[in-house]
């Protein structure tokens, strides 16, 4: 499987990510498989900053920084304007954080998505407002400590699913992704890429300054957010088809929260919770792809 | 060809004369006709340009910016609550330095709607950097989004054409529409300065530390200064074709004036009236308007009515806590100048109400019989108790 990344880079070293930064690994491997005639639109995030200062950019396509709540507009004008000119052959990506997807860019991205705009819109998730100093998100997970849910005010509310939002919407393509499994991170870009109209990949993509984890830590944690059902890889075609991509063997989530500064307030009795939690929306998803009656 | 047609038709034909290759919609009162005939036009074939629906303001504006930095003309039209909601937008289209074109029709701004006219809602957008043009009739509302266009482009600054709501969004005249031809000899295609190519790929609009930042806003400083000259330059040009010129501002009889009354948009015809009802009788009455409020035309206003004795500012707008907003452009115009005019402020016509003959006499009165002003803004025509 390997072999079939290719080596080019479309991203110089010497960008300002942090250490085993997930947002930066992410965008690495996604753009291996858009290529060069790829224009990116960036609302404001941590990825506003590792993109590089004026009048340096860390990328090789041309980038558009954006105001932070216009990912799904700012492509739709992108999108028209290369229709004007004749250029069907690049393709229009917005890179956006949880919070420029989930919060505040969300009505942009809806109507975008509505219209079903020809563009592809890439949420890479840390769970948190991380560009500003960790605050809560509404895709901050349940339990989670930020700089705005401090001490017993940690989160009590569950993190919003976002790909079923999109589902909601028929979107053509929508699926997950994650930063611990490149080849299937890479294959559904490329398939993205192919499709018409409006895509949407979400990627996990850990963050050791926001979650307290080590930075080598980074790539193991994406894995068992996949391996506990926490993060499950999977797709949907037309709103309607949907295919799990991974089946893990049932790890408990208490390992994954183990291991990450942000959670380590939890009791037992509120990992049983979160358990019970993830396994009903892991059996929720088995039911979506009919693989439950 | 003269026809009569609506002034937001007027701004209209003049979208499509200039070609406009993506424009953006969202519909609110009293903008919504412009963009139907628009929409229109795109369905016909008559306006070869995207269209895009969008689900707000915000995301027209947005979208406008993608578009334009992708090399293509483009174009929105708003109002009231509309344009508020852009305002994050409206910084970064000009620091983008991005010739956007956009008709705003003036209506007040809420709480107690009101979808009449009121300048609060465009006035409140003038430090945002874009220029700002504002209309009388039908015919100047065509030429000002025609020449909106060539002006945004030379500067690369977006512009903003501002039409009182109804009085002129909504009111049929005679306008003079130019033809295909005239107009691209007037307006050649879209050349962008610098355009987002996959070919040459860099990026824009990233971090700035405060070592570049000032310049860039330098820059955008002395482009909106440069657009005075170039609107006269552009205009010349203009008026050799159309044979029509309308000018950052246009003085009537203010040379030997004792009282100038200045105003902007609608009010100025009904104030033509009075002026000339007013000279008749002998009076030494001046009437200025003021087409071009950013960048604000100051030297050419203190040529013009820096000698008369007293200046009488009508405002349908206020700045709370501050007066008239054009009255306060004015005193800072004029401030410097030994002697200069006495500068009366007066706040009438908001929220739509209707600014007639007599309210403008009574101005002119109350300014001829006191020494100095009373307030900052003298509000005009208040009903006795509310
Ligand atoms: C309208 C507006 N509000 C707030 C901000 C400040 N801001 C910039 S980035 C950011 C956080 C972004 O969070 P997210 O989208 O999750 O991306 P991350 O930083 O985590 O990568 C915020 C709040 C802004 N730029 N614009
Ligand atoms: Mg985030």
């Amino acid at each position: 499987m390997d072999a079939e990344i290719t080596e080019r880079e479309y991203m110089h070293s010497g960008h300002v990510g942090c250490p085993g930064c997930g947002a930066t690994i992410a965008m690495r491997f996604f753009l291996k498989a858009m290529g060069e005639k790829t224009v990116l639109v960036l609302p404001a995030c941590c990825w506003s900053i590792i993109a590089g200062s004026y009048p340096q950019s860390t990328l090789k396509i041309p980038v558009i920084h954006a105001a932070f709540e216009t990912g799904g507009a700012t492509a739709s004008g992108v999108r028209a304007a290369l229709d004007m000119l004749g250029d069907t052959e690049t393709t229009v990506v917005t890179w956006a954080g949880d919070g420029g997807t989930f919060d505040i860019g969300f009505q942009s991205l809806s109507g975008a998505v509505e219209r079903n705009e020809d563009f592809l819109y890439v949420c890479y998730d840390n769970e948190a407002y991380m560009n500003t100093g960790i605050q809560r998100s509404s895709s901050t997970p349940y339990g989670a400590w930020t700089t705005t849910t401090p001490g017993r005010e940690w989160k009590k509310m569950r993190k919003k699913n976002i790909v079923e939002a999109l589902v909601a919407h028929r979107i053509p393509y929508a699926a997950t992704a994650s930063i611990a499994f490149p080849e299937d991170l890479l294959r559904k870009a490329e398939k993205a890429k192919g499709i018409k109209g409006s895509r949407f990949l979400h990627i996990y993509a850990s963050c050791p300054t926001g979650w307290r984890i080590p930075s080598e830590m980074s790539v193991k944690i994406a894995r068992m957010a996949v391996q506990t059902n926490i993060f499950p890889l999977y797709e949907v075609e037309d709103g309607l088809r949907y295919t799990i991509n991974h089946k893990p063997r049932g790890y408990l989530v208490r390992e994954y929260f183990r291991h990450q500064g942000r959670f380590q307030h939890l009791t037992d009795r509120d990992l049983d919770e979160i358990q019970k939690m993830v396994n009903e929306d892991w059996e929720l998803l088995l039911r979506k792809a009919g693989e439950r009656v | 060809m003269r026809r009569v047609i609506e002034g937001s038709h007027a701004v209209a034909e003049a979208v499509r004369l200039a070609r406009v290759q993506v424009t953006s919609a969202y519909p609110i009162t009293p903008q919504t006709h412009i963009v139907e005939i628009l929409s229109e036009y795109c369905e016909k074939g008559a306006l070869k340009a995207r269209f895009l629906r969008m689900e707000s303001e915000h995301s027209c504006l947005a979208a406008l910016i993608g578009a334009q930095l992708m090399g293509v003309r483009t174009f929105t039209a708003t109002s009231s609550q509309g344009l508020a909601y852009m305002h994050e937008l409206l910084h970064w289209a000009a620091g983008a330095r991005l010739p956007i074109v956009m008709a705003e029709v003036n209506r007040a701004l809420a709480p107690g709607w009101n979808i009449w006219t009121d300048q609060t809602d465009s006035l409140s957008q003038r430090d945002t950097g874009w220029i700002q043009l504002y209309c009388e009739d039908g015919q100047e509302v065509l030429d000002s989004t025609l020449l909106a266009f060539r002006l945004a482009e030379t500067v690369n600054l977006p512009v903003m054409v501002v039409l009182d709501a109804f009085y002129l969004s909504h009111t049929y005249e005679p306008v003079d529409i130019p033809t295909e031809e005239e107009a691209d000899r007037f307006l050649p295609p879209y050349a962008p300065r610098f355009r987002m190519d996959t070919a040459e790929p860099c990026s824009f609009g990233a971090l700035v530390p405060p070592g570049d930042y000032m310049e860039m806003r330098h820059d955008m400083a002395l482009a909106m200064e440069d657009a005075l000259m170039q609107l006269v330059e552009i205009e010349g040009e203009f008026t050799r074709i159309f044979g029509r010129r309308h000018g950052p501002i246009e003085a009537i009889d203010c040379n030997d004036a004792e009282i100038i009354l200045v105003t902007s948009g609608t009010i100025t015809s009904t104030a033509r009236l009075v002026v000339r009802t007013l000279r008749e009788r002998g009076e030494k009455i001046g009437l200025l308007k003021i087409r071009l409020f950013r960048p604000f035309p100051a030297a050419i206003l203190r040529e013009t009515i820096g000698r008369a004795k007293k200046v009488a500012v009508i405002d349908r707008n206020c700045s709370f806590g501050a007066g008239g907003i054009f009255a306060q452009e004015l005193r800072a115009a004029l401030c410097n100048l030994d002697p200069r005019p006495l500068i009366y402020g007066y706040i009438a016509g908001l929220g739509g109400r209707d600014v007639t003959p007599e309210v403008i006499e009574e101005i002119y009165r109350r300014t001829q019989s006191t020494d100095r002003p009373e307030a900052e803004g003298v509000w005009i025509g208040l009903r006795e108790a509310l």
